[in-house]
């Protein structure tokens, strides 16, 4: 295979980058331009949990965001393991069921642990 | 069809039966705990502990035959079950040391035995381990556990200082070794044991990429096992980490990563034993004299017990050196031996309580010998066999190493462990000295637990008793041994 033919595979990731940086740079550019902009004081600070960018690292924070952001990644992480999972079920057969079901099961009593803990209520 | 029970014969998880018993049973225990609180946790603690023999006992029923299952990712074999019969062991020993500690320093939490139980899972995954992946994934389950361990005081600095400085390094060491990994899988083509073994005896002469290679992986077991120059937490873990946990870290966290380490360098690595052979000939020397050296001018006895056990992971990896089947069969033995000691050691240190808190300066020890004899003649004894004065087992574990070592020609390596083993005696004849010629200090708190006392009497007993019948523990090591070279 010549370099040109090996290159020429990698096209469509090149035009799909190009699309990509075009309609991003696009909204972007658009919003500047056609937004209407009046900020206030409330709408320039962050996020309820969030930290101003450029301040001293030493402060207090509320680590409870941080819990739920925890929590979220390992359920999403999961999400992410079932797709494929469910898609080639068929393939992998009963085995391929029952070690889902394994995963399942150490993560359903790490999610017990964490509700009894008390670690979903916010106050 | 297929049912779950042909799933089970094809795969035959036969010999994952330990491991999988203790990973439910961990859970259980978690579900258990977190719906009756922690006011159950010395339940738990000592459920756990059932539940620790319980598996030693699967152990010991499995078929001690080499057999290597789930497409090559775990293994089996006379070497695996002895080290996780020794590392349940040591589990017990620090768990029935924990449960009174935990109540009087009032961290009394039932996460603590759990964490002991999943740590001890890593560790039996490492121990079975035969493929990078099942190498990591169980050295990580270890560790993340006892990361949270050595944090566990959370309201004290020290503790959680230990914890941020146990991770953070031991985040770096687990980078090392992931690294090393890469470079091997890019140089052998495989991450299975065999395979890499297979790729490494083929080539006419080891080149510069698996060096490099085996560099990383035994730096980041190194980290693990707390071998010069990798040895800087060591200290500063030990002495803020609370009691308990470093009564667990010294006697079992290095038992687990130096079986891991001897199967990997006996296994896949056997094609590079002269390039190998070097970088622990040089950890082992220089973890020998830093201990030694090192150990001289600790106050805290939780420092001076951290130098020790980085000396003695020196001795240990003499065996390593010396490459043969006898050296691996005294390189278990000294752990044993080692193990043993130490948790007698530490079933002592525990009970270094005065006005409701621990003191862990070796100044508080003096005068023990007046305010309860029974501890102090046996914490002398400990600390005479940790010295290697015969006949105290410490003596037969150094022996045993230094002939390994010297049947292979290793004169200078056996010289200096000898000498760095003379002068390491000073600091634990001080303490000896300390507590029968010092001024008498306030006695210590209240009655010795009866655990702590146990766990005393019974390595005092085997300490002296090991000289009527070594050839009953150095045999059955000398053949699990073997199963590593002829497997």
């Amino acid at each position: 295979m010549a370099p040109q033919d090996f290159l020429i595979q990698y096209l469509p990731i090149l035009i799909f980058i190009a699309v990509a940086s075009a309609v991003s740079a696009g909204m972007i550019i658009m919003s500047l331009l056609a937004g209407p902009a009046k900020p206030d004081s409330e709408k320039l600070s962050a996020y309820e949990c969030g930290f101003d960018a450029f301040t001293d690292a030493r402060n207090k924070f509320d680590v409870r965001f941080y819990l739920v952001t925890l929590l979220f990644i390992i359920f999403d992480l999961e999400i992410a393991f079932l797709f494929p999972w469910a898609i080639s079920l068929k393939e992998i057969g009963l085995f391929g069921f029952w070690s889902m079901m394994a995963f399942l099961g150490v993560l359903t009593v790490g999610f017990v642990y964490e509700w009894k803990k008390g670690g979903l209520e916010w106050e | 069809m297929t049912d779950i029970y042909t799933v089970i014969t094809d795969f035959n998880l036969v010999p994952l039966i330990p491991e999988i018993f203790m990973a439910l049973f961990a859970m259980g225990l978690l579900i258990v705990g977190v719906s009756q609180g922690n006011r159950s946790t010395s339940v738990i603690c000592w459920a756990s502990v059932a539940g620790l023999a319980i598996t030693a006992l699967l152990i010991m029923g499995l078929d001690w035959q080499h057999k290597i299952i789930l497409n090559g990712m775990f293994v089996f074999d006379e070497f695996a079950g002895f080290m996780k019969l020794l590392v349940l062991l040591g589990l017990m020993a620090s768990l029935a040391l924990s449960v009174r500690y935990l109540a009087q320093e009032g961290i009394e939490r039932f996460e603590y035995p759990v964490l002991v139980v999943m740590s001890g899972v890593g560790m039996m995954m490492m121990l079975s381990a035969n493929n990078m992946l099942t190498l990591y994934v169980g050295l990580e389950l270890q560790s993340l556990a006892l990361y949270v361990l050595a944090a566990f005081h959370r309201n004290a600095v020290r503790s959680a200082e230990a914890g941020l400085k146990y991770f953070v390094l031991g985040a770096l060491s687990s980078g090392m070794l992931l690294f090393g990994i890469s470079l091997l899988y890019g140089f052998t083509g495989s991450i299975d044991f065999g395979a890499i073994g297979a790729s490494l005896l083929a080539a006419d002469s080891i080149s510069f990429g698996p060096i490099f290679a085996l560099v990383f992986i035994v730096a980041g077991l190194a980290f693990k096992i707390s071998a010069v120059p990798f040895h800087m937490w060591t200290p500063d873990v030990y002495q803020g980490a609370p009691e308990s946990v470093t009564a667990l870290f010294a006697i079992v966290p290095k038992v687990a990563a130096m079986g891991l380490l001897m199967r990997l360098l006996f296994e896949p690595f056997a094609a590079m034993a002269d390039q190998w052979g070097q970088i622990i000939y040089f950890l082992s020397l220089a973890s020998m004299l830093v201990g030694a050296f090192g150990g001289i001018a600790q106050l805290s006895i939780k420092r001076l017990i951290a130098y020790s056990s980085i000396g003695n992971m020196g001795y240990a990896l003499i065996g390593i050196v010396a490459g043969t089947p006898q050296g691996a069969g005294a390189v278990i033995v000294y752990l044993l031996i080692y193990m043993i000691m130490t948790a007698g050691v530490f079933a002592v240190i525990l009970s270094m309580r005065r006005n409701g808190a621990a003191v862990e300066w070796i100044g508080d020890l003096a005068g023990l010998s007046k305010s309860n004899p029974v501890m102090a003649y046996a914490m002398a004894i400990l600390l005479f066999s940790m010295a290697g004065i015969p006949p105290m087992a410490g003596f037969f574990g150094k022996i045993l190493v230094f002939q390994a070592a010297v049947a292979e020609g290793y004169y200078v390596l056996s010289v200096l462990g000898v000498v760095s083993s003379v002068v390491a005696a000073y600091y634990y004849l001080r303490v000896i000295k300390v507590m029968f010629f010092d001024e008498a200090a306030d006695p210590f708190d209240g009655r010795t637990p009866f655990a702590r006392r146990a766990v005393l009497l019974i390595s005092t007993a085997f300490v002296l008793a090991f000289i009527l019948k070594p050839s009953l523990i150095v045999e059955s090591a000398q053949s699990a041994a073997l199963s590593l070279f002829f497997g």
